[in-house]
């Protein structure tokens, strides 16, 4: 662990960040962009670990955990609204509900 | 407040005054408002109102006449008189300010002194007979209420001018008695020639006083007081009111303020208002224009003695002389009997105007008074042959009343007595006075002209006098001598006693008021009026007071002068009596022997008998050439194509400009506002277009913005920073 560089774990989290803001902008499907999500999520809770530990204290890994339990909820919140478009509209496509467009 | 007291004077003759004062305008006010409701109209109101008045004046006038002190002393400005720690009477100045605008302050105050009693007492006395009179000369009037409410208000200003202190109070009340003398003259407004009779009274009293109120406000802006003593007192403290005066300025002044009494006294020019005034009911022909309001002018100068500089004096004097000849020689050609007492009215104010020119202002204050009483009595007995006569007032149709109107006749040849001046009556005494004030004139020429325009006046009063004889004894003869002319004479009566009782007792006056009288070298009289109606003096001590009339500072006869007084007395007395009783004897000539007949006289002076019908032209003058010509002719054509060219010109102008203006402002509005406006709403439009492109309700698009945003910032802040 020592002798990989942090750039190495910087890196990966800034692929992870752009795979997820990539899904989300080129899927059309709900439930992709919900994973999209998540990898932007823990993009985000790598870098936080990443820094707490070449920071040298705790604080890093504690939003860590706070992130892993937001994305929980994000998700158990997200999945339920994409279940009850499902319900209305039959798809789970991102533009379909745009009734109140116009 | 002290108690009433006949040695002093307190603040309870104060409220007395203010009682005399105010009576005839509560009169008024019910009058006018609930008199129809009252029992007999409210005349017993208005009556008694009067009664009451007098009774105070002629209470207030006793005190005057026991007081021992000077005029001055025991009244001298607006004040309540209290009593000092020594009890004598003193002054406190009881001035509370009525306007005070930047400056301009105005106090309302009373002046009290020995004129303004005795004129108190005429004023009510008259006014109080007038009221009785007309009782039954008006009875049966549509109006009848009205009238003696008209008579309240009248009499009211007349007691208002009379004690106020100060100038302007003085022309409130003034224009006061205008008012009410038009609503009198013009009583009986459904005749065509009462209502333009009224008309004409006031228009040329508007006149008269437009010179009155320069004339004041030349005096404010020099003295800035308006007060008499206030004026006097700077006037003999400092003539020139530091430099701002000059003779010229004040001669103006006291030429301007005598135009109000040539105006209101009925002076020439300006006299033609009062015989078309005989439209109004004959009482109030007794009480307008024998007793009060015509003796307004010539109290106001009487009053404003001082002011006048010699030049004005010379002025007023020679007006007054003028009128007095030329309204007297009127009084022969004239058929009705209220025209001739009209002219004997404008001659006898003459009379007083010229007293005054010359000096004599007490012998002119004392006409005024007994005046008063003769020609009310004229005035009232005229009214009682008109009534007797069906209101018939031609001369030409009466004739022989003598024995139908035993008491009228009785009264008015009393008054004739005494007008003419008939020794020891009241008009002798005042005259003879005024003839010698005159005569002293001569004399004793003053400073404000060449001196034989000094003996002018002498001569044309002279003259006069005996002319006055004539038409009066003329008048006598034609209406109740000879033989009735006409129906109404023939079934003529004499007037009820309400009518006849005030005759008798201005005829007692007419023959007994000259005993207040003056002439103390008669031996007879009480010269009450010598004593203590004083022409009001200045204490000039300083050199720049020279401009100064010489009556008004202390006068100082020379041992010289001293004699020619004397003689002036006793000349003047016998010339009266002899033009007096030429006249007299002219007139039984004419019209009781018939030795001389009128008509011939006529025939043979044709030219000088039509002048005087026409009245010497005045009328057409001023109705034919300045009212015609000049004012509608040159004035107003002059007004009217000022207003069309110039006036409206401009007017045009302003709305050309306007216009153009307007256009100029149109086009900038419309090009530059609204362009500005649709600018704005244009680019909104635009770039609303295109902006709306970027709302597309996708969040994936709104991501991928924010993501190029995100990165242009991120490259910009890498780039530059």
């Amino acid at each position: 662990m020592d002798g990989i560089p942090i750039h190495f774990y910087l890196g990966v989290s800034a692929l992870l960040f752009f795979l997820g803001l990539v899904t989300i902008l080129a899927r059309r499907n709900l439930v992709y962009i919900l994973l999209g999500v998540e990898l932007i999520l823990n993009a985000a809770s790598l870098n936080f670990v990443t820094f707490s530990r070449y920071g040298g204290n705790l604080d890093g890994q504690i939003v860590s955990i706070f992130v892993i339990i937001l994305a929980a909820a994000e998700a158990a919140v997200a999945l339920a609204i994409v279940l009850n478009i499902y319900n209305v509209f039959k798809n789970v496509d991102v533009d379909t509900p745009s009734e109140l467009k116009n | 407040m002290d108690s009433f007291s006949l040695s002093q004077f307190g603040a309870f003759d104060l409220a007395l005054m203010l009682v005399i004062l105010l009576l005839p305008l509560l009169s008024f006010v019910i009058l006018i408002f609930v008199g129809r409701k009252l029992p007999r109209q409210g005349d017993w109101l208005a009556t008694m109102n009067l009664s009451i008045c007098l009774g105070l004046a002629l209470l207030l006038f006793a005190k005057m006449l026991v007081h021992e002190e000077a005029p001055e002393l025991a009244f001298r400005s607006a004040a309540v008189a209290g009593v000092d720690a020594a009890g004598n009477g003193v002054i406190e100045d009881y001035n509370p300010i009525w306007v005070d605008v930047i400056g301009f302050v105005v106090k309302p105050g009373i002046l009290f002194d020995n004129l303004t009693a005795i004129m108190l007492v005429v004023v009510t006395l008259i006014s109080t007979l007038v009221h009785f009179f007309s009782i039954g000369y008006m009875h049966g009037d549509p109006r009848y209420s009205r009238y003696f409410a008209y008579l309240g208000l009248f009499t009211f200003s007349m007691i208002g001018l009379i004690l106020s202190d100060n100038l302007l109070l003085l022309y409130v009340f003034w224009e006061l008695v205008g008012v009410s003398s038009f609503l009198l003259i013009g009583f009986w407004f459904e005749k065509p020639s009462a209502a333009s009779a009224c008309v004409k009274a006031f228009i040329t009293n508007r006149v008269g006083d437009f010179g009155f109120f320069i004339g004041i406000a030349i005096l404010f802006t020099s003295f800035g007081v308006l007060g008499y003593h206030e004026l006097f007192s700077a006037l003999s403290a400092d003539p020139t009111a530091g430099g701002t005066l000059s003779a010229g300025l004040l001669t103006a002044a006291g030429v301007l303020l005598f135009m109000g009494a040539v105006g209101k006294s009925a002076q020439m020019p300006l006299h033609i208002w009062l015989p078309d005034a005989m439209e109004g009911p004959t009482p109030v022909s007794a009480l307008i224009h024998a007793a009060t309001m015509v003796a307004a002018g010539v109290y106001l100068v009487g009053r404003l003695f001082v002011v006048f500089t010699p030049e004005a004096l010379l002025v007023i004097a020679l007006i007054g002389a003028l009128t007095a000849i030329f309204a007297a020689f009127l009084g022969i050609v004239m058929h009705d009997i209220k025209k001739v007492l009209a002219y004997s009215t404008i001659s006898q104010l003459g009379y007083m105007i010229a007293a005054i020119g010359v000096g004599a202002v007490t012998a002119g204050l004392f006409h005024l008074m007994t005046h008063a009483f003769f020609k009310a009595l004229l005035f009232l007995g005229s009214g009682s042959v008109i009534y007797g006569m069906h209101h018939h007032q031609d001369m030409r149709e009466m004739g022989g009343l003598r024995k139908k109107m035993p008491i009228t006749f009785a009264c008015m040849f009393i008054a004739t007595l005494a007008i003419s001046g008939v020794p020891l009556l009241s008009g002798f005494l005042s005259k003879d006075a005024i003839l010698a004030g005159a005569l002293f004139q001569w004399m004793v020429p003053g400073s404000g002209g060449p001196a034989w325009l000094y003996a002018l006046p002498f001569v044309l009063l002279l003259m006069a006098a005996g002319v006055t004889s004539f038409y009066m004894f003329r008048l006598i003869f034609l209406t109740f001598f000879g033989e009735t002319k006409s129906e109404h004479a023939d079934h003529a009566h004499e007037s009820p006693k309400v009518m006849t009782v005030p005759l008798i007792v201005l005829a007692v006056l007419a023959i007994g008021s000259g005993g207040l009288g003056l002439t103390s070298h008669l031996g007879i009289g009480t010269h009450w009026f010598n004593d203590h109606v004083a022409a009001p003096t200045l204490d000039v001590n300083e050199p720049n007071g020279a401009f100064l009339n010489t009556r008004s500072t202390e006068l100082v006869l020379t041992e010289d002068e001293e004699h020619a007084e004397h003689s002036s007395h006793t000349i003047a007395m016998i010339c009266s009596l002899l033009v007096a009783g030429t006249g007299i004897f002219l007139a039984c000539c004419f019209y009781l022997w018939r030795k001389l007949s009128a008509a011939k006289v006529a025939a043979v002076l044709a030219p000088v008998h039509r002048t005087l019908e026409n009245k010497y032209y005045f009328d057409n003058l001023f109705v034919g050439v300045l009212s015609k010509k000049v004012i509608v002719g040159g004035l107003n054509r002059f007004l009217w194509w000022f207003d069309a060219t110039i006036i409206d010109g401009i007017v045009n102008l302003t709305a050309r400009i306007t216009r153009v203006l307007a256009a100029i402002q149109g086009l900038f509005d419309k090009i530059v506002v609204d362009g500005l406006v649709n600018l704005v709403g244009l680019v909104t439009i635009v770039w609303g277009f295109f902006a709306q492109r970027l709302q597309t309700g996708r969040i994936q698009t709104y991501l991928m913005m924010f993501l190029i945003g995100f990165v242009g910032l991120a490259a910009a802040f890498f780039l530059i920073g």
